[in-house]
């Protein structure tokens, strides 16, 4: 197994309290698999994965329990200087808003040769004709003409793809993208998904897609993990959670999506918000905005039932959620 | 273009900045910060569920902000006593005794005499009096002339936007100890409207600036459209929209800047271009020390003492009102 | 990029006439041009009238003005009070305050960049603390008082330095009033960088940087400092104009013989020509410098560039 969460616990230190962002998140990823982590804003996915990374700001954050063993190391228990070496070579990270996460006032070309110089030693002008490789790789048109350019001048399309070319610069063995896609045109979308299965194919990277859009998942996932208020709710592989959810939050995104054959009717959403990450409702956190909520609800925090060898779910009633279909 | 935050005005350090002389220059200018929450714009709730806004969380954190408390007190304080001096000094500032020039501190005399045998403590209380009436007054002046023509060149935009900007452009120009060696030497007036009317004259377009930034950014919150849509006229928006919210950079510069007039005009006094005698003002006294300052140091370092309390107690007390303000600073 | 130089070379040509017109009314229109050359007393008629022709004053004011600007751009400045010409007092005043600022400026820079960088990563700490409480005190305290206090304590009671600067002001005694000069510039710089640094930190794209595996010293030089000190820069540019005002106050003290000294007899001595004279270079100086900052931020920023 490539990497593997174990009861992992973040918190956040805030001068309102102390903010839960992960409570006990277990999931795993093998070599040329992908998981598709999802969940609304404030679910966690996000702060999991920059805890992985090592990227996480420590004071406000705390990583207060659990392990990460990536390779079987405990990512944990290794020295600042070693994380960082993993870093970039073994394990990256891709960001949602390419125009942000990219240094403005740099070349692509000097970015993308930064990796070499730095994790292989090589000489600037080595490092240069990598880069126009990569960005060749990543199908950038003009990569020659163009390493000198820098991000602003480059489409947002292209930007995420530079980003891309920067993570797998190295050829790391897992690759984290962040929302990828969520500030692109759906169309360019597609395009910048297709180039990342087919560099994870090509590599067998392990891949982990965080996301919120269950469209984008169907095609490129192998197994889903959805996430709610800093806890996985429900695993299980692929297609089957489209057909048969087995969880009311899961259940409330599929819902949600409008759909071509729902003319002039009115949309689902999920009534309630997302709860505040420093009063996590007691029991199970959907409670309040479940549609199925017992009593027991209200009390017990809800463990991760097996469904079947390869689903779980995190609901006292997930065998009527999945009835219910 | 990077965007321009309100308080970031790196370019154009100003009409008002003498930094040489003290007449200082923005100090809010030189922290890029915007204000991210605004009072009338979306809320969130706080632990108690209380409705938070900007203002009230701002409160919040001055109250318990001991800069703050201790420059209120020194400000309340010095206010009080330029209303009234007689309340702790009894004498004359102009009763003064040549026979006693120079000599140190006495029974009734705490601060000692100056070079024309003037009591320095009397003057030193009297002088805060001048201090505190110019930076007042030239800040009420700088605030609505700047505030008004930038706020309405920000709403507007375009044409008028550009003339300001061309306006304000040649102000700049003109560094302040500079314009005001020119301006004021040729006036003989000894009261203090030369001085104001000078500030105000070089001292608008920094405000200018500040409002014009903070009403562009207001007027690009979502509910500014909302309102527009609903068919909200101009003056509607402007005072009970973007008014709220652009005001608050504005408040702080002027706060700061206030300080940093204090400050001019004891420069400018320094200079002999300022303020003369009869008037009494810490930048004369201090001027006419500097010869005997070898002698009679206390006659230097009472005025001076008092004068970089007050300058002091402005810009800490504006420091701390826009850290109040700014979430991003937590 | 040319587009961009082009633009800002134009939009400096109204500012300049703004402000050289601005300059001419306040001296010509609202003082007496011709007061003061005659010595210490008041011309008697004859003399006053014919001087008054002699330097066109008689003419409609829009036409003093033409001339005015004439004369900057042949350099004719014109006498002042001691019978030399302007020109020539400029230049022996100006290669004074041309080391003073410079001095300034070194300190500034030097001073204010390290002590920024080190508070802007360890916000919150002592170190902070206390840097930012004495910024803030050499900010409240005008130019003019820490000026004589330095001069009260190193050079009266413990002799360290001169108290009067020499006539030929060689640079090492220009140390004192150089940091007199940069103090309060030193704190906004000191300030600015501090929270350019702050801000950047929690940038994306340092963010990135971290997740590529760098380490923390390419992370803090090459990505944030080279974002951080953008604004810094441009801010020293146009402090320019700053260091010149201050630079009156801080010669008058140190009695340094520069601009500022002869700025000051020439008003002492109501010799407008003397005023408008060095006012108008200056002015000029400072047009130039922003102008040069503009220019300077489109070479450190590609953004505004290809904008």
């Amino acid at each position: 197994m490539l990497l593997e969460v174990r009861d992992l616990h973040v918190e956040f230190h805030t001068r309102d309290g102390v903010a839960k962002a992960v409570n006990g998140v277990n999931y795993s990823v093998a070599e040329g698999e992908t998981l598709a982590v999802l969940g609304e804003s404030g679910s966690g996915k996000s702060v999991t994965a920059q805890a992985v990374m090592g990227i996480l700001d420590m004071p406000p954050g705390r990583i207060s329990g659990g392990e990460i063993l990536f390779k079987d190391r405990d990512l944990l228990k290794l020295k600042a200087d070693e994380r960082r070496r993993i870093r970039g070579q073994e394990m990256a990270m891709i960001f949602q808003d390419a125009l942000s996460s990219l240094n403005p006032v740099l070349s692509v070309g000097q970015q993308l040769g930064e990796m070499f110089v730095v994790h292989r030693g090589m000489s600037r002008g080595d490092a240069r004709a990598k880069a126009i490789e990569l960005m060749d790789r990543v199908r950038i048109p003009a990569a020659r003409e163009r390493v000198g350019d820098f991000p602003h001048q480059f489409s947002g399309g292209m930007r995420q793809r530079i980003m891309i070319a920067m993570a797998m610069a190295l050829e790391p063995s897992l690759i984290i993208a962040d929302e990828p896609t969520t500030a692109l045109d759906v169309t360019v979308q597609a395009q910048v998904m297709d180039l990342l299965a087919e560099l994870q194919r090509e590599l067998n990277m392990g891949l982990i897609l965080i996301t919120h859009d269950l469209g984008v998942v169907a095609d490129v996932a192998d197994k889903i993990a959805v996430m709610y208020a800093g806890r996985i709710v429900e695993t299980s592989p692929v297609h089957e959670i489209y057909q048969a959810p087995a969880h009311p939050y899961t259940k409330g995104l599929l819902r949600s999506i409008p759909r071509l054959d729902q003319k002039g009717q009115e949309l689902y959403a999920i009534k309630g918000l997302p709860p505040n990450l420093l009063h996590i409702p007691p029991g199970c956190a959907f409670h309040p905005r479940c549609p199925m909520a017992q009593a027991v609800c209200r009390t017990d925090v809800p463990p991760l039932y097996t469904v079947d060898e390869e689903r779980r779910s995190a609901c006292h009633f997930w065998k009527e959620t999945l009835d219910a279909r | 273009m990077p965007e321009q935050k309100p308080w970031d005005e790196t370019t154009g350090s100003g009409a008002i900045s003498g930094a040489g002389a003290g007449g200082g220059m923005d100090l809010a200018m030189d922290e890029g910060t915007t204000l991210e929450k605004t009072p009338g714009g979306p809320e969130g709730t706080g632990p108690a569920g209380k409705p938070r806004s900007l203002w009230s969380d701002a409160w919040r954190d001055l109250r318990r902000n001991p800069v703050f408390i201790i420059s209120s007190l020194v400000i309340l304080f010095l206010v009080v006593i330029s209303i009234w001096p007689s309340l702790i000094a009894d004498q004359d500032p102009l009763d003064c005794d040549l026979s006693k020039a120079q000599e140190g501190s006495q029974p009734g005399h705490p601060f000692g005499f100056d070079g024309q045998g003037c009591d320095v403590y009397t003057r030193t209380v009297y002088g805060a009096r001048t201090s505190v009436t110019v930076g007042v007054l030239s800040t009420l002046g700088v605030s609505l002339l700047g505030g008004v023509l930038g706020g309405l060149a920000g709403f507007f935009g375009r044409g008028w936007d550009a003339v300001l900007s061309r306006i304000t452009d040649v102000f700049f120009g003109i560094p302040v100890v500079l314009g005001g060696l020119v301006f004021l030497s040729v006036v003989t007036s000894s009261t203090v409207w030369p001085v104001i009317g000078f500030i105000v004259l070089l001292g608008w377009p920094q405000i200018a600036r500040i409002a014009r930034g903070s009403v562009i950014t207001a007027k690009q919150n979502d509910y500014v459209q909302a309102a527009r849509a609903l068919g909200a006229s101009n003056s509607r928006m402007m005072l009970r929209h973007i008014m709220p919210n652009a005001i608050a950079p504005v408040i702080v510069v002027a706060t700061i800047a206030l300080g940093t007039y204090i400050s001019l005009e004891a420069t400018l006094s320094y200079l002999g271009v300022g303020l003369k005698p009869p008037a009494v003002s810490w930048g004369i006294d201090i001027s006419a020390a500097s010869q005997y300052v070898r002698n009679a140091p206390h006659m230097l370092l009472w005025p001076a003492g008092a004068l970089a309390v007050t300058v002091l107690a402005f810009i800490m007390l504006g420091d701390a009102v826009r850290d109040a303000l700014d979430p991003k600073l937590r | 990029m040319g587009r961009y130089v082009i633009r800002r070379l134009l939009q400096m040509i109204p500012v300049f006439f703004g402000t050289t017109l601005l300059i001419f009314l306040m001296v010509n229109v609202m003082g007496d041009p011709i007061a003061g050359l005659c010595g210490d007393r008041q011309c008697d008629p004859a003399t006053a009238a014919q001087l008054r022709t002699e330097f066109g004053l008689d003419k409609p004011v829009w036409q003093q003005y033409l001339t005015y600007m004439g004369n900057i751009f042949t350099g004719d400045f014109g006498t002042a009070f001691n019978g030399q010409k302007v020109t020539e007092l400029m230049a022996t005043a100006f290669p004074i305050t041309i080391r003073l600022t410079v001095v300034a400026i070194v300190f500034e820079i030097v001073i204010g960049i390290s002590l920024g960088v080190v508070t802007g990563l360890r916000r919150g700490r002592p170190v902070d603390t206390v840097v930012l409480i004495l910024t803030l005190v050499v900010i409240a305290v005008p130019t003019f008082v820490t000026g004589l206090l330095l001069q009260l304590l190193l050079g009266v009671e413990w002799g360290i330095i001169k108290p009067s600067v020499s006539s030929e002001a060689p640079v090492d005694e220009l140390i004192v009033p150089g940091l007199v000069l940069a103090s309060v510039s030193l704190a906004y710089v000191t300030r600015l960088t501090r929270t350019s640094i702050a801000e950047n930190a929690r940038a994306d794209y340092v963010r990135t940087a971290v997740a590529k595996g760098l380490p923390r010293r390419r992370v803090v030089v090459r990505h944030l400092l080279r974002n951080s000190l953008i604004p810094v820069v441009t801010f020293i540019g146009t402090d320019v104009g700053a260091l010149m005002g201050g630079a009156i106050v801080t010669e008058r003290i140190f009695n340094i013989h520069g601009v500022g000294y002869q700025l000051y007899q020439g008003i002492l001595r109501q010799n407008s020509q003397t005023v408008v004279g060095f006012v108008t270079v200056l002015v000029l100086v400072f047009l130039a410098a922003n102008l040069i900052v503009d220019l300077l931020y489109a070479v450190l920023d590609p953004r505004i560039r290809y904008a």
